[in-house]
């Protein structure tokens, strides 16, 4: 064996060589370069937990936009509801107002008209009694050759005339 | 009857200095640069270059980058789950002992004996692995007295003892607590010996089976290089694990250096 045998004339050696080796190791690769591999990683850790924050807060914020956003559209909707509700109910009030001017306007156009027709009955009525009462006048002189006064034949006619 | 070859399983650990450097001392101590030394070499040239893949600091890492900081993140996992937030600064430490032993690992699992160099395991080495063990215990000592100063020796009395058993718990905690940078060494330099010499013993089944004939041929080695090949694919699989427990153990010690109990 050896690493038993030979242990005497090689233990210093053995020794020796690995520290200086080891220390080799030691100084150059966890010295020199594990740090700065850790560094690397830590830095790579940093910057993706940055990159996720930065992606977290503009999506919170897109979030808080799209909520905003539909609480405004929610809100227009409502005040355009409300806008076309006036609307109708301004346009029902001024059509009933209109149908109302309209029908009282024809109303007072019917009355007029009803007036004249009354009217003109009475005027036609009052042309038939002159009528009748010449006639009346005429043929008393033609069969009974009486001379009769208009006044008297017009209230000869009247009669009749007033009971329609 | 020619002399069979004879396959020496312990050969393989045998320490030869290399490049005529037998005799380099340093205060009268040999300091021969062997071929274990190489092999630490090796290992170290290996893990810069594997970790300099990862210094590329892109954004998006690529597949060597991505590996790198795996190895980084898993060490670093590691400390975090055994030693909490403090183990952050020993992370440098733990990750050069982890990959250390790892990449030593596996550079002796690879088969360089088919191009006819002799691959080498240094931490098949209790002389080896003993230098890190040793190193892991001074560190939760001196970390220990450090950080709780006497303090520290409440780590062999674990919480709610009855006090007529302190004394004997505390010799107890205090021989596991000294044991420790043994077991730790020898764990590893036990495990990747004996993966080896199997491997060893086991192709020289294999030889010596092919060279007494078709029959033993048919019932000793194909059988054993059969089994080579699943002894090959549990020694990676311990080249990696004894690397991970290693490491592991040390976060665990430095646990009760910084957090006692």
């Amino acid at each position: 064996m050896p690493q038993i045998s030979q242990l005497a004339g090689t233990y210093f050696s053995q020794i020796f060589w690995m520290l200086v080796f080891f220390g080799l190791t030691f100084v150059i690769v966890g010295r020199g370069m594990v740090p700065k591999v850790m560094a690397t990683m830590t830095d790579r850790n940093q910057t993706i937990a940055n990159d996720l924050a930065a992606a977290q807060a503009a999506r919170d914020a897109a979030e808080a936009d799209a909520a905003s956003w539909s609480a405004t559209e929610a809100a227009q909707r409502a005040s355009a509801h409300d806008l076309v509700a006036e609307a109708k109910h301004a346009a029902a009030v001024a059509t009933q107002t209109r149908l109302a001017d309209t029908a009282a306007r024809l109303e007072t156009q019917i009355h007029a008209a009803e007036a004249r027709i009354v009217a003109a009955r009475a005027a036609a009525l009052d042309e038939f009694e002159h009528v009748a009462a010449d006639l009346a006048q005429d043929i008393a002189l033609r069969v009974a050759g009486l001379a009769v006064s208009g006044d008297d034949a017009r209230g000869a006619v009247k009669g009749p005339f007033a009971h329609g | 009857m020619a002399a069979e070859p004879k396959v020496d399983p312990m050969h393989q650990f045998t320490i030869e200095p290399l490049f005529g450097s037998d005799n380099w001392s340093i205060a009268g101590h040999n300091i021969a640069f062997t071929n274990s030394a190489l092999w630490m070499a090796m290992s170290v040239a290996l893990l810069i270059l594997f970790v300099s893949g990862g210094l590329r600091r892109q954004l998006v890492p690529g597949r060597w980058q991505m590996a790198v900081e795996t190895m980084t993140g898993f060490v670093d996992s590691m400390l975090a789950t055994s030693v909490g937030p403090n183990g952050k600064k020993y992370v440098p430490y733990v990750f050069s002992l982890f990959s250390f032993i790892l990449f030593a690992n596996y550079l002796g699992l690879v088969p360089l004996g088919l191009v006819g160099l002799h691959p080498y395991t240094f931490t098949s080495h209790f002389s080896a692995t003993g230098v890190l063990s040793i190193m892991a215990f001074s560190i939760v000592l001196v970390v220990g007295f450090a950080k709780h100063g006497l303090h520290f020796f409440s780590l062999f009395v674990p919480h709610g003892t009855p006090v007529p058993m302190i004394p004997l718990i505390f010799v107890v905690e205090l021989i596991s607590f000294l044991v420790r940078p043994f077991s730790l060494g020898l764990r590893l330099f036990v495990a990747m010996m004996a993966g080896h010499v199997l491997l060893e013993v086991l192709s020289s089944f294999v030889i010596t089976g092919g060279n007494g004939g078709p029959l033993l041929f048919t019932i000793a080695s194909v059988p054993s290089f059969i089994l080579m090949v699943g002894i090959c694919a549990l020694e990676l699989l311990v080249a990696g694990i004894q690397a991970y427990v290693f490491a592991l153990l040390t976060c665990v010690y430095i646990n009760d250096a910084e957090n006692l109990h």
